[in-house]
């Protein structure tokens, strides 16, 4: 009745090929990147920064850059935690040896490196598929995981071999190191995140999503109606792998501010990530937002529910959060394959006809 | 279900915030994953000090006592999920049991004015208490640890291990590698020659570590591990033979959960330690009476006595001296974080104290200052029994080759001021 589009009149190519062609979608779209940009970074605090926001935004950014090589091109990878680490280290590095030069180009410069890495790992997609490519793509985590721990250099030969974020700034305003806001880490990441999405989203529209889509759904047909498969396999390990690395970097630098590589990225990182665009929705943006929500919000809301609200022993709550998520994974699973954006999908479709469905 | 999640959070804050008549101690403890089996004893210890102290003198300096309990699994991520859910609240001290998190922390707690005491872990230029002004790791660290296990090795060969082979089995992580300097700079004092073997994390898959021991026969193995790292490496240690008596673990590596799987094959083994073990002392009838058969056992009750459950037991009650010490430095029961961190710099633990809390012999004698966060670093060496089934400590407290460990701290916080651009010195 209120969702419709009736009366929604396009009238030109480009106002009905837009990513919100409904007006209330725009509408909430514009309100929602109001708040997000203009509301939030007065009220939030520490605790909801760090704890929520922080993890939400990131795991976010891994979500669309893993999304874009698993959802879009069909290419599954168990690389991410590693591809992760490359982010991390890179920013790290540059970090300490450009000190002067805004973090801000040091965390695109990092994803640029991880794209080059992303690409290099990406070539045995070439000759290989599937359950193979995962494999290929796991040893990139092992292997990458191990190489940060064993070569000094990457962690300038500190004793420890964890990796430090120290304070840098953005005009003037701290964005790492402890000195750091709840506001400015979070609209920092924020701008990463919507700059992501939207180039995303703006890609797969196109016509190299167009491509990775046709690789995706056949690739021998893909081939024959004249898609390069070096080239679109490769973009898509690249582009992928670029937004991956802005996530590992933004997490080790102004989420976590210190990281041990084999803690912090995982091989259980890379499935974590992975999960979150399986529930989420494989070949969706807005399925990537919400898988991450999922499982990053999930967790926090049950345990401050169990400890914090029913006030039970700790053990209990954190043993009872995995059988509480892991079986609303399976339901939600076995309710809608195709994950929380099919379901959001459908939930609209469904409001259109409100309150007279045929 | 956003905005449930702010009621939630915000009924949470408004509840808790304002009783300020407390003096609230967090535990980000683990009691599950990987490292619960340690965790366990260790949280059950701690939280069961501040409950004896409750019931039986109704605080500290009058002051109750409230404990926030908060799982990490020993992972940072949820470590500084737990670190900013309860700093709000007044916390006085974090003890975070896990060399990662507290990396982590540092320069959070720093930045927030709240100490931190790292016992027996964490970073070990922590000692110097003009770089690091909330960070404590009294009464001995890593590096004190790495120099008790030489010397006892020295000891044990009358003074001469040159030409020796030490291995050091260790947990792949922050944690694991905190000695590795200071055994490379012990062997070039004394002539050893060291062997590096990582475990990576959790630890279970050590085969191919333990077959280059078998293969290269070191003289001693040093371990620095944790968790089901430990019961792994005293079992491939057992299946190849290895003599126990030549093989040392530091304190983390100590407990009964890591030998007993072993059965009797791990009889002789030895761990470093700096407290005393088993429950022969009067403050243990304190607990048995007022909280133990009072019902009100942290957990499931059952490790009292356990060498973690002890060391717990140590660090909470090291922490409340120091409160204490807060308390009559100024002149006030409702102590801040501040007034905590000077209590802290201002602890002194001597035996007639320990006696007088009912611990007698059960820790090292200590003095921390502003220069020296980390106490005069005392160790001993305890080993198993097997038949018995209890530890045994068979040195005195003897003191770390500050000569060789001195510097090495020195010039690590030196670079870590550098590098956090934080100015040396005690105000």
């Amino acid at each position: 009745m209120i969702y419709r589009e009736a009366g929604d009149f396009k009238t030109s190519y480009a106002a009905d090929s837009q990513t919100f062609p409904i007006r209330l979608d725009r509408l909430g779209y514009y309100v929602i990147l109001l708040v997000a940009f203009l509301v939030v970074p007065f009220v939030v605090n520490d605790y909801w920064a760090n704890s929520v926001l922080l993890p939400f935004l990131i795991y976010s950014i891994a979500a669309i850059g893993l999304n874009i090589l698993v959802g879009y091109c069909g290419q599954v990878s168990l690389g991410t935690g590693g591809f992760m680490a490359v982010g991390a280290y890179a920013v790290y590095k540059l970090m300490t040896a450009f000190p002067d030069v805004s973090i801000f180009f040091h965390v695109i410069i990092a994803g640029g490196i991880t794209a080059c890495v992303g690409v290099l790992f990406g070539l045995p997609s070439l000759r290989i598929k599937g359950f193979y490519l995962a494999v290929a793509t796991l040893a990139a985590q092992f292997f990458l995981v191990w190489l940060f721990n064993r070569v000094p250099w990457f962690y300038n030969y500190s004793a420890s071999g964890q990796i430090t974020a120290h304070e840098r700034t953005v005009f003037g305003i701290p964005v790492t190191g402890p000195e750091t806001s709840a506001w400015a880490a979070y609209l920092f990441c924020l701008v990463f995140l919507v700059a992501s999405a939207i180039i995303a989203r703006n890609l797969t529209r196109g016509m190299v999503g167009r491509k990775w889509m046709a690789i995706r759904d056949m690739d021998i047909a893909a081939e024959i109606i004249g898609v390069d498969p070096l080239r679109a396999k490769l973009s898509a390990f690249a582009v992928s792998s670029f937004f991956i690395g802005i996530s590992g970097a933004l997490f080790f630098a102004v989420y976590l501010g210190a990281v041990e590589v084999g803690e912090a990225f995982g091989i259980n990182k890379s499935f974590l990530v992975l999960f979150m665009i399986i529930i989420g929705g494989l070949g969706s943006i807005f399925g990537s937002f919400a898988g991450a929500a999922f499982l990053v919000l999930l967790p926090v809301f049950l345990k401050n529910v169990l400890v914090g609200t029913l006030g039970w022993p700790t053990d209990t709550a954190a043993h009872l959060e995995l059988v509480i998520v892991g079986g609303l994974i399976i339901i939600f699973l076995i309710a809608e394959p195709h994950g929380l954006a099919q379901l959001w999908r459908l939930a609209k479709e469904k409001l259109r006809l409100w309150p007279f469905p045929y | 279900m956003k905005l449930k999640l702010t009621t939630l959070a915000l009924g949470a804050i408004m509840a808790a915030a304002p009783a300020m008549a407390e003096l609230v101690f967090p535990s980000l403890s683990y009691r599950t994953g990987p490292y619960a089996a340690n965790g366990i004893p260790f949280a059950d210890g701690y939280a069961d000090y501040f409950t004896l102290l409750n019931e039986r003198d109704g605080g500290i300096g009058g002051e109750p006592i409230r404990m926030i309990e908060c799982e990490t699994g020993y992972n940072t991520e949820k470590g500084v999920e737990c670190y900013e859910a309860t700093k709000g609240e007044g916390s006085l001290v974090y003890q975070p049991l896990s060399t990662g998190i507290t990396y982590q922390l540092i320069p959070k707690v720093t930045s927030d004015g709240i100490p931190m005491h790292s016992m027996g872990y964490g970073r070990t230029s922590a000692k110097n208490g003009e770089v690091f002004r909330y960070i404590f790791n009294y009464p001995a660290n890593y590096w004190d640890g790495a120099s008790h296990a030489i010397k006892h090795i020295l000891d044990i060969n009358d003074g001469d291990i040159s030409g020796q082979k030490i291995a050091l089995v260790y947990h792949n992580s922050a944690y694991g590698k905190e000695p590795i300097r200071t055994l490379e700079d012990l062997a070039e004092k004394h002539g050893y020659e060291l062997m590096l073997l990582p475990v990576d994390h959790p630890g279970q898959e050590q085969k191919s570590q333990w077959l280059q021991i078998r293969r290269e026969r070191p003289d001693n193995v040093i371990m620095w591990g944790w968790g089901v790292m430990n019961q792994v490496a005293i079992q491939e240690a057992v299946n190849i033979r290895y003599p126990m008596e030549d093989f040392i673990g530091i304190w983390w590596s100590g407990s009964e959960n890591d030998v007993k799987p072993a059965g009797d094959g791990a009889d002789g083994y030895k761990a470093l330690t700096f407290h005393n073990f088993g429950t022969d002392y009067p403050l243990f009838e304190d607990l048995q009476e007022y909280v133990i058969d009072a019902g009100k056992a942290a957990g499931a009750g059952d490790q009292v006595g356990t060498v973690l459950y002890n060391r717990g037991l140590y660090a909470a009650m090291l922490a409340a001296e120091a409160a204490k010490t807060a308390q009559e430095i100024h002149d006030t029961a409702a102590i801040t974080p501040e007034m905590m961190r000077d209590g802290m710099e201002a602890l002194e633990i001597t035996e007639e104290k320990m006696a007088d809390l009912g611990l007698p012999n059960f820790g090292p004698e200590f003095k921390v200052s502003c220069e020296n966060h980390g106490g005069n670093g005392f160790g001993a060496v305890a080993q198993w029994d097997a038949s018995a089934g209890d530890w045994t400590m068979i040195t005195d407290y003897f003191q770390s080759d500050q000569e060789v460990l001195a510097p090495l701290i020195e010039a690590d916080s030196m670079a870590y001021a550098e590098e956090a651009g934080i100015e040396p010195g005690c105000d």
